[in-house]
């Protein structure tokens, strides 16, 4: 697995300081981030592919800065956001996957087997030609992940991409998100997605306050909002 | 409220068939040729042949109204200053041209795949590469302005229905107001998304 390394890493928005001295190395497989709104798991996030610089520390992934290699950083890390629609771009479903595939220039037939393949993953083979902006929620969350996992990225960061799901597309996005051969990092609020991964962090106003096996780290997280 | 404007709406017929780079060509024909149309008959012809396209397309009455309702006002607008200023012939020739060209440049994007429209473009913009413009990016452009059409009436729609459901009456300025923040919201996410999908290379 690549390895992410934040070292001594903060970051205010107009000197308002949202993470401070965060310090991880991340070489495990599967890392899960938890933590109260507004704590900074986005901005943590955002930081693993360039979106946000950090306004100290320093940040690699897999050896590349993301401030001044943000091009071959984002190449590395697929990113999935949590407003689908801002997503989307292209106007119809197949035509979006097939967008991300655009800059790895593949044959027709290659684009085509791969469109087929995130189709079934995202439950929207008969949708393949309908505009993507008539989709529900949750089916659109499910097109904005297949267009990231369907470039085959090799670190995946996903910022609460389950939160529109119903009970078993959920599952089924967890089922595949833990088959994933790639390293994924998971911001989420939706706890029991977290079992089978490797490690937990707990961020807690800016700080990491927790870093465990998932048992551990939920249940540290669960004392800290009991005392809210 | 959700809108289906001009696009994509998959099937078999001859223009469908037909390559995306021969239906933009003709477009931009039909648009030279607009500028020669002076009389109510001419117009009235070109409105038949448009209207004999859509159904070829097999494209029916609701699809065709749904591309001009949006319009509808301007049309109505225009008509009523040309009847004042130069009579109903020029009122004709004028709605008429417009009608027919936004007809026209719907049933396009009715019938073809946005990826296909992108690649034309993108082919025919590869000489401006020597000016520094990727066409590329170009391409981009284009099928970002066809998905931007319904998520911005859909935006116009949200306001609207929290409007509604907030009791307040509807005042231009509550609704101007958070359209535009929404509309600047959804801009900033779709820029931080395109990055993240490697299109800032
Ligand atoms: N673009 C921005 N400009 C200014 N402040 C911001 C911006 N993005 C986030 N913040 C602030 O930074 C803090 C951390 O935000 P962040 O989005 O990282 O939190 P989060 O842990 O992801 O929260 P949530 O669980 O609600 O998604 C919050 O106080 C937020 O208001
Ligand atoms: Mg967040």
């Amino acid at each position: 697995m690549p390895t992410i390394e934040l070292d001594g890493v903060s970051h205010a928005y107009d000197n308002r300081r949202v993470l401070d001295d965060v310090s991880v190395t991340l070489t495990e497989h599967r890392i899960g981030v938890v933590g109260a709104n507004g704590s900074g798991k986005s901005t943590l996030a955002r930081l693993l592919n360039g979106l946000v610089h950090p306004s100290s520390g320093s940040v690699r992934v897999d050896g590349l800065d993301p401030v001044t290699q943000g091009r071959e950083v984002r190449r590395l890390v697929g990113f999935c956001f949590t407003d689908p629609d801002a997503q989307i771009v292209m106007p119809t479903v197949a035509e979006d996957l097939a967008f991300g595939l655009r800059r790895h220039r593949l044959s027709r037939e290659e684009t085509a087997e791969r469109v087929e393949e995130w189709l079934g993953f995202a439950g929207l083979a008969a949708h393949r030609d309908h505009p993507a902006h008539l989709l529900s929620g949750g089916q659109k969350q499910l097109l904005a992940l297949a267009a990231v996992l369907i470039t085959r990225p090799e670190i995946v960061v996903m910022d609460e991409p389950t939160t529109l799901l119903d009970l078993a597309n959920a599952r089924r996005v967890a089922e595949r998100v833990a088959g994933l051969p790639q390293q994924v990092v998971l911001v989420t609020h939706q706890l029991d997605l977290l079992a089978p991964f490797d490690r937990v962090l707990v961020v807690d106003r800016g700080h990491v306050v927790a870093d465990a096996a998932p048992a551990e780290a939920v249940s540290t997280y669960r004392q800290l909002m009991e005392g809210r | 409220m959700r809108t289906t404007l001009g696009l994509y709406r998959p099937g078999t017929s001859v223009l469908h068939r037909l390559p995306a780079g021969a239906k933009l060509a003709t477009l931009v024909v039909a648009g030279v040729v607009s500028i020669f149309l002076r009389t109510p008959w001419s117009v009235g012809g070109a409105l038949v042949v448009t209207l004999a396209l859509y159904a070829a397309a097999g494209l029916g009455p609701l699809v065709l109204w749904r591309q001009v309702r949006p319009l509808l006002w301007l049309l109505v607008v225009l008509a009523a200053f040309h009847l004042l200023v130069s009579g109903w012939q020029r009122a004709v020739v004028v709605v008429g041209v417009i009608l027919v060209l936004v007809l026209l440049a719907a049933l396009v994007t009715l019938t073809t795949r946005t990826t296909e429209l992108v690649d034309v473009v993108v082919r025919v913009a590869r000489p401006l590469r020597r000016i520094g413009v990727d066409p590329e990016r170009v391409g981009l452009l284009l099928g970002l302005g066809i998905r931007s059409v319904p998520v911005v009436v859909g935006l116009a729609g949200e306001v609207r229905e929290a409007q509604l459901a907030r009791g307040l009456g509807s005042s231009p300025r509550a609704f101007a107001v958070p359209l535009l923040v929404r509309t600047l919201r959804h801009a900033d996410r779709l820029g931080d998304a395109l990055a993240a999908r490697g299109v800032d290379d």
